[in-house]
């Protein structure tokens, strides 16, 4: 299979909006909102913490479930709306690597089967299964000698999230999303499957989204960032130098919070966010500016209007009142 | 190893002879009644006490006496059901050909009737095993029925749940509703008492219970990350059923079937004795127990304790082994 | 020089799990002066977790598990005294702050209740006096409107309101010694910072010696006088905080520093990753536990066990800074 020269990007949402209703009428705002680009061969990181709606994104992008309103384009192709029939084969070349690599893998299953599943789903029979499996079980760095016949709770949490990973390429994908890949792994392997996400990527010509909540972790392995607070984007910027760029008071006080070994090297400005403000409900998400309960900066207006994503240069665009251009 | 070998003999001869002693206290002749109960409990907790010290000095301290027991006395009933035809029985079911057999003989495990005679000379441990016979299949075939149908709503309702699990759950809630016997008694009334709509009535029994375990744990998987890896590779809703969930369901599933046989064994033995099962002369468990009613019992307790002791062993063996099943696969225990 | 508030002397956790014997924890020591915080920095098996969890005598010997060395506390073995010795010490001397902190708090008991049942308990005071003090306590761990935060549920707060709740409930009775593991691991980022510190403010205004254990070397850096590094049930490394983080000696420790993303480094970096999985504690290697995985491993190090001598348990350790120091 050969990927035809692609014009515009290989994936594009607009205007996503994800609610989930709970009860007595009223609903959870997961994502109000949102729109994305990710360019053939780029990495669009989505940084936030939990609740922000970044995974929810996540799986909207893979229509499950589908957002309730927004649309999402794979490779020039609209995804919304389509039937269950037509998206089984739409969104295939979409694939998604998840947080936890053990639940992710069917537990009575084992890795050869495992890979091969797509194959298998697809009919793509043939000669040289064994073979194929092979080579992309060598292609993410494990030995299929030793791992072709186990079953899951016999790898560990590195090794699982390789044969997801090799599950997701066996598909042939363009857009590969990463829901926090590294988040359950013991901090000694995250590098490991760090860099293989890097080199997957190049060897296999990927974009990718990769949530995360880690500052350092997105920065590293993005080209462009899409900072989310509450359901909403908040800014957008290149990630080199990001922690010097950023504007946004919410990125800001991210950067702030990191550990002072991280954080020297960042701006000397802190944000200190109002200690008594908590994290509002995403029930019932401030009018305005949903982050301005927790803002320094919040005056009347932040309530009253609502700032939307606006270019200030260099790729780079931020909601926010208040930032000085 | 020296040492050990005397004791592992030791432990080999308390266990033959807590079941020579079983048997001994089976036999008229040699003890009064009380005694022979004495003897019996003594022969019982001998050969549970030694078999289970046998057992850890030979396959480890992990051995589990009771359940290998229940295994072993479930194989043992299996083959003779099995092979009832051909082992050396007395006549069970055909009054004719025990017109020269002694009456409500007792047990004598050394005479031509191991375990006795019934009122007609007939016997008892060729019914036990024919009644054996029924029993397990009445109950094999109605949990089989209850599982397939029970485990199919219950992983369509656990899937797909909103509106198909909504109606589910009113069937289900429904036939939870109905008293079990009295739903029973009616359809006794309605069908034919044939082993093959007694399975049936019975099977409705059993697809409650089975829907809401494969519904839960169904629901439990399906939110998990590799259904929702299968479905981004494409997988249809049946191969996501089928491949992802069907296998990871089973297991539980199975388990509580196992136990449910047993429930159905006894639930087959009260319609028996209720009259409303399989009708005498073919034997059942529950109306040869029947038999015993009014002074019978008091006369000859062996007509009641034969069928009672196999109806127990049974049950017992088959709740230990679907209780040992449940938590060696109970979803919850798993670790994942 | 006074004697330490905290000797920890060649203490060993082993557990006998159905698959085996495992030792949790094998030869750690350490000594903790009042007022002093150190910061325990492992993965998931380095028995961080049990160590924090045997020094404070939640984990004793038992049917299935075994605690050899001593653990004194002003002088005192907790593993001497009774169970009743034990629990007469928690709250009082010894007070513990845990992961999760919807599982450390009774939802159906008050905010309110968790801190005065406690404070009646061990320092008898009354009614009154008691909800007086426990208004207090949540106003010293920063919560805002204290009376009215009392009178609620705990699943009316956030999680960052509640493990502040938590940290009232180990200050109520003015501990020595604080243990703290993962107190911020199931913390949104923004919230981690205030936790941890409030922590260190409470430490330096009440003189508490405090063990602060994770797996996230930030949180420990800058925040820690001393850091001991465990990896498969040992303390590798042991040091002062700005040494470890700037010149590590064991190649473990300067491995999972070097491997960890960095703000200020170029997108797209390759990251200094350690190779290999972490070791199974049911059938960990011989010699170095870290051997297999180490950059530096001659032969000598999958033999030979090495022992804890100048701060660092290896054979040859290293002996340049980082160049880019964390």
């Amino acid at each position: 299979m050969t990927t035809p020269a692609l014009k515009g990007p290989a994936l594009e949402a607009t205007d996503l909006v994800v609610e989930f209703p709970v009860g007595r009428g009223q609903k959870v705002h997961a994502v109000s909102g949102v729109s994305l680009t990710v360019a053939p061969g780029e990495t669009l990181g989505i940084l936030g913490e939990s609740g922000c709606g970044k995974s929810t994104i996540g799986r909207a992008l893979i229509q499950m479930p589908a957002p309730d309103s927004g649309t999402v384009r794979l490779n020039d192709r609209e995804l919304t709306g389509l039937k269950a029939k037509e998206l089984r084969g739409a969104r295939a070349r979409m694939q998604i690597i998840m947080q936890d690599p053990i639940s992710s893998l069917n537990p009575r299953r084992k890795v050869k089967d495992l890979v091969w599943e797509s194959h298998a789903i697809w009919g793509y029979d043939g000669d040289d299964k064994d073979g194929k499996i092979d080579e992309v079980l060598r292609a993410v760095g494990l030995d299929p000698e030793t791992v072709r016949d186990r079953r899951p709770h016999e790898l560990y949490g590195g090794q699982a999230q390789r044969v997801c990973i090799a599950r997701a390429l066996m598909m042939d994908p363009v857009v590969l999303i990463c829901d926090e890949p590294v988040s359950s792994l013991d901090v000694s392997v995250q590098a490991q499957i760090l860099n293989l996400l890097e080199a997957t990527k190049a060897r296999y010509d990927l974009s990718l989204v990769f949530i995360a909540h880690d500052v350092a972790v997105v920065k590293n392995i993005s080209d462009r960032v899409m900072v989310m607070y509450l359901g909403k984007s908040c800014e957008v910027l290149p990630s080199e130098d990001l922690h010097l760029r950023a504007v946004h008071p919410y990125t800001r006080l991210l950067l702030s919070s990191l550990p002072e070994a991280q954080q020297s090297a960042s701006a000397g400005d802190t944000v200190v966010a109002r200690v008594a403000a908590e994290l509002p409900s995403p029930i019932d998400p401030p009018s305005g500016c949903r982050f301005r309960t927790r803002c320094p900066l919040a005056t009347d207006r932040c309530a009253a209007e609502e700032p939307l994503l606006r270019d200030i240069g260099a790729g780079h665009q931020v909601a926010c009142h208040h930032v000085a251009l | 190893m020296s040492r050990t070998l005397p004791k592992t003999l030791l432990s080999a001869v308390g266990f033959v002879a807590g079941i020579a002693l079983i048997l001994l206290s089976a036999s008229p002749d040699y003890f009064v009644t009380a005694l022979r109960l004495v003897v019996a409990v003594a022969g019982v907790a001998l050969m549970i006490v030694s078999g289970s010290a046998l057992g850890k000095r030979l396959f480890g301290d992990d051995f589990d006496f009771s359940f290998w027991f229940s295994v072993t006395w479930l194989v043992l009933l299996g083959l003779a059901v099995a092979l009832a035809a051909w082992l050396p029985l007395g006549e069970h079911i055909d009054v004719a050909n025990s017109l020269d057999q002694p009456i409500n003989a007792s047990p004598d495990p050394f005479s031509a009737n191991p375990l006795g005679t019934n009122l007609f000379g007939l016997d008892l441990l060729a019914r036990s095993v024919y009644g054996a016979r029924s029993s397990l299949v009445i109950a094999v075939t109605a949990v089989v029925i209850g599982t397939v149908i029970g485990g199919a709503i219950g992983m369509v309702a656990g899937y797909f749940q909103k509106s198909v699990d909504r109606v589910v759950g009113i069937f289900t809630n429904s036939l939870l509703a109905v008293p079990p016997l009295i739903l029973l008694i009616a359809l006794a009334t309605v069908l034919e008492p044939k082993i093959r709509n007694i399975a049936f009535a019975l099977s409705l029994l059993t697809i409650p219970g089975m829907v809401r375990l494969a519904r839960a744990t169904t629901m439990l998987y399906a939110p998990r990350e590799f259904v929702v890896a299968a479905r981004a590779l494409g997988a249809t809703r049946a191969r996501i059923l089928f491949r992802e969930l069907l296998p990871n369901v089973l297991l539980p599933i199975l388990s509580l079937a196992i136990v449910m046989i047993s429930i159905l064994i006894v639930a087959e033995a009260s319609l028996s004795f209720l009259g409303l099962g399989i009708e005498p002369p073919e034997p059942t468990w529950g109306n040869m127990i029947a038999e015993g009613e009014g002074s019978v019992f008091e006369d000859y307790p062996h007509i009641v304790l034969v069928p009672g002791a196999f109806l127990f062993l049974t049950v017992f063996a088959f709740n230990l082994v679907g209780e040992k099943a449940r938590r060696r696969w109970d979803p919850r225990s798993v670790k994942l | 020089m006074t004697a330490p508030l905290l000797e920890v002397d060649d203490l060993r956790t082993r557990f006998l799990t159905p698959r085996g014997p495992m030792q949790a924890v094998d030869g750690v020591s350490l000594t903790l002066a009042a007022g002093e915080t150190i910061g325990i920095v492992g993965e998931s098996g380095s028995g961080k977790s049990v160590l924090g969890r045997t020094i404070m005598g939640l984990i004793t010997n038992g049917p299935t598990t075994s605690v050899t060395g001593s653990v004194r506390l002003d002088g005192v073995d907790i593993h001497g005294l009774t169970a009743k010795g034990r629990r007469a010490l928690w709250g009082t001397r010894i007070a513990m702050v845990f992961q999760d902190p919807m599982t450390s708090l009774n939802p159906t008991k008050l905010v309110g209740t968790h801190l005065t049942e406690s404070l009646r308990f061990h320092r008898g005071l009354s009614r009154g006096a008691a909800a007086t003090r426990a208004v207090e306590l949540l106003k010293q761990v920063g919560i805002p409107e204290p009376e009215r935060r009392a009178g609620q549920y705990p699943h009316e707060l956030s999680g960052g309101m509640r493990q502040r709740v938590v940290i009232a409930m180990a200050l109520a009775c003015d501990p020595q010694l604080l243990i703290a593991d993962e107190p911020t691991t199931a913390l949104d980022v923004t919230v981690q910072k205030q936790i941890l510190d409030l922590l260190q403010s409470l430490a330096e205004r009440l003189r508490m010696a405090t063990i602060l254990i994770s797996h996230d070397l930030g949180t420990v850096s800058g925040r820690t006088d001393r850091v001991a590094v465990m990896y498969a049930g040992r303390m590798v490394e042991t040091g002062e905080t700005g040494r470890i983080f700037a010149q590590p000696r064991h190649p473990y420790s300067g491995a999972l520093i070097e491997s960890i993303p960095r703000l200020d480094a170029a997108t797209h970096s390759l990251l200094p990753a350690i190779v290999g999985q972490p070791p199974n504690m049911l059938n960990p290697p011989a010699g170095c536990r870290f051997a297999p995985r180490c950059a530096f491993a001659q032969d000598k190090c999958r033999t030979e066990s090495p022992e804890l001598v100048d701060d660092v348990a290896c054979h040859f350790p290293l002996t340049h800074a980082l160049e880019v120091p964390a």
